[in-house]
């Protein structure tokens, strides 16, 4: 077994040395796929936070991943048309600044999340679960019944968003984007995990009594831990949507909420870099398998049959040993 | 004026009731033993403290503000210091994680809790899991400690432990008593080492607090009338 830290680090170069492979041989399209990969590997990022450190099972987290993804899609839909979102007493425009997307993506999945949290943390386990899940379907609908943008067609977004300083429509340079943002979410999580916050929202996930009698509210600890955990959820639903220049109500749909959970299985709970590879797996197996069969479904669900019985701690549990975050 | 009150508290489990009237009292500074047998309600009234149990009945009053309706870690953040039965460590953390989640400001830090336990220090980046009984249940009172409390509750905290943890575990409930700094409520069933730090003795019967005194004044028929021992 080797170091967390040290396998962390190869996971790392290896992000980056496939799409530099790639991008020297000329083969954008394995470039898209490293961009997918760490686009789904923040989604999982931030869906770990909930599960893996805080134990909430959310099985609606497609319903930020969606809202990120429509941010995106409102704003840029009415810069391309020249169109205000809101012309009254004052004026909202659309944009297709990235930044200023995934700010707004951001803010709007994490009060999503304040919503739903506020309301499903109430309950816990199967419950949390169910509710989680019917917040997910109720945008799901929504979506689908809201022609304006696009209802069950989903939106067109004809030119990627713009950063400044970078040309956003190079598969390269908006990898580097989404890695970017990837090493910096990882870091932040990193920080948080090893932070007082984090040590009581794992504390909190094994033993909550324990937790309250030394002064925790493991309610407030836990919907804030939601809501962080729902705006990275977000903000990767953004940058799937300028991926694809696309969003539709897909989504929001459960089936992206399961993937994002897979992510994190294949990978390791609880472990930083679980989602990572796990998103990465994930891909590979796509691409490989959905070239082999339509059925690949049923090889992945063999493989995630096998992990849950064989390797708890994923992928990353088998190759490192834990590691506590603090000497003293 | 007394620290802790509980004045004519019954509480239930469901249909079940377990407390018929319990009255304890501790004055600031002072270690209480709280005693009975096996099945009396000694858990469940410290339940009732520290705010883990819903509705119980009676009133229950700390530093002078009544515990009724307060969420568990309100009464925690109040000063209320548990160290439950059976250790209860956060298990996937390491020693100083499990301090470091725990702490609030306050005289409790790392330097005291570690001149308290030094096997603590040692242990320090080992998962709590991994430690023995004895040192975590060292973990368990420096845990509670670093929330810098006004009243340490322990819960059987030397049950299960090798005779010689136990001296360790009683040496430094011992230290805490002699700094003055912090009142003491014990339940134990160790009466030779009660009689060295406690001042009072609260026996407790079929949930109700049967006889209350000093612990000089537990003579041979209070302890085989209520104790059995």
């Amino acid at each position: 077994m080797i170091r967390e830290g040290t396998l962390n680090i190869v996971i790392l170069c290896l992000l980056v040395a496939v799409p530099a492979y790639a991008y020297v041989m000329n083969e954008p399209f394995t470039i898209t796929l490293a961009t997918r990969a760490v686009i789904f590997a923040l989604a999982g990022v931030g869906l770990n936070l909930a599960l893996g450190q805080g134990g909430l099972v959310s099985f609606g987290h497609a319903a930020y991943f969606g809202m990120g993804g429509y941010a995106m899609g409102i704003l840029a839909s009415h810069a391309q048309n020249y169109d205000p979102i809101f012309d009254g007493a004052f004026l909202i425009e659309g944009t297709n600044s990235m930044p200023v997307i995934w700010v707004v993506a951001v803010v709007s999945s994490a009060l999503l999340a304040l919503l739903i949290g506020a309301l499903s943390l109430r309950t816990s386990g199967v419950y949390f679960i169910m509710v989680t899940l019917a917040f997910g379907q109720m945008f799901y609908y929504f979506a689908i019944s809201w022609p304006a943008y696009g209802g069950e067609d989903g939106l067109s977004i004809y030119v990627r968003n713009q950063f400044p300083g970078l040309n956003t429509l190079d598969p390269i340079q908006f990898f580097g984007i989404c890695f970017a943002i990837l090493c910096l979410v990882l870091l932040f999580v990193d920080r948080l995990n090893k932070s007082p916050f984090g040590l009581a929202l794992n504390g909190a996930h094994q033993n909550e009594e324990r937790a309250r009698t030394v002064g925790i509210n493991v309610y407030k600890l836990r919907l804030v831990a939601f809501v962080i955990s729902g705006a990275i959820t977000g903000l990767a639903g953004a940058l799937f949507a300028d991926l694809n220049r696309f969003v539709s109500p897909t989504m929001f749909s459960w089936a992206i909420s399961g993937e994002i959970m897979i992510f994190i299985i294949l990978g390791g709970v609880a472990r930083l870099f679980g989602p990572v590879v796990g998103a990465a797996v994930y891909i590979l197996l796509e691409h490989f398998l959905g070239g082999l069969s339509d059925y690949w479904f049923i090889y992945l669900g063999a493989i995630l049959l096998g992990m849950v019985l064989f390797a708890k701690g994923g992928i990353i549990g088998k190759l490192a040993k834990k590691e506590t975050h603090h000497g003293g | 004026m007394s620290l802790l009150s509980l004045k004519g508290v019954t509480a239930h489990y469901g249909a079940s009731q377990a407390l018929f009237g319990v009255n304890l009292e501790i004055a600031e500074g002072s270690v209480v033993a709280l005693m009975g047998r096996n099945g009396m309600g000694k858990s469940t009234t410290i339940k009732v403290i520290c705010r883990l149990l819903k509705n119980p009945m009676g009133q229950v009053t700390f530093a002078g503000q009544d515990l009724a309706g307060l969420p568990a870690h309100r009464a925690a953040r109040m000063g209320l210091g548990l160290v439950p039965e059976g250790r209860r460590c956060f298990t996937n953390l390491s020693v100083y994680e499990n301090l470091y989640a725990s702490a609030r400001p306050g005289a409790w830090d790392f330097d005291k809790v570690h001149a308290l336990f030094p096997r603590l220090k040692e242990r320090s980046t080992q998962l709590a899991g991994s430690l023995s009984g004895g040192e975590q249940q060292m973990l368990a009172i420096g845990r509670a400690l670093m929330t810098n409390p006004r009243l340490l509750i322990l819960d059987e905290a030397t049950e299960g432990l090798a005779p010689v943890v136990r001296q360790e575990i009683w040496a430094a409930i011992a230290t805490l008593k002699q700094s003055g700094d912090l009142s003491i409520l014990v339940v134990d069933k160790t009466l030779s080492e009660l009689r060295r730090i406690a001042d009072r003795v609260v026996i407790l019967e079929r949930g109700k607090s049967v006889w209350d005194g000093a612990m000089t004044d537990l003579d041979a028929d209070v302890r085989d009338r209520h104790l059995g021992i």
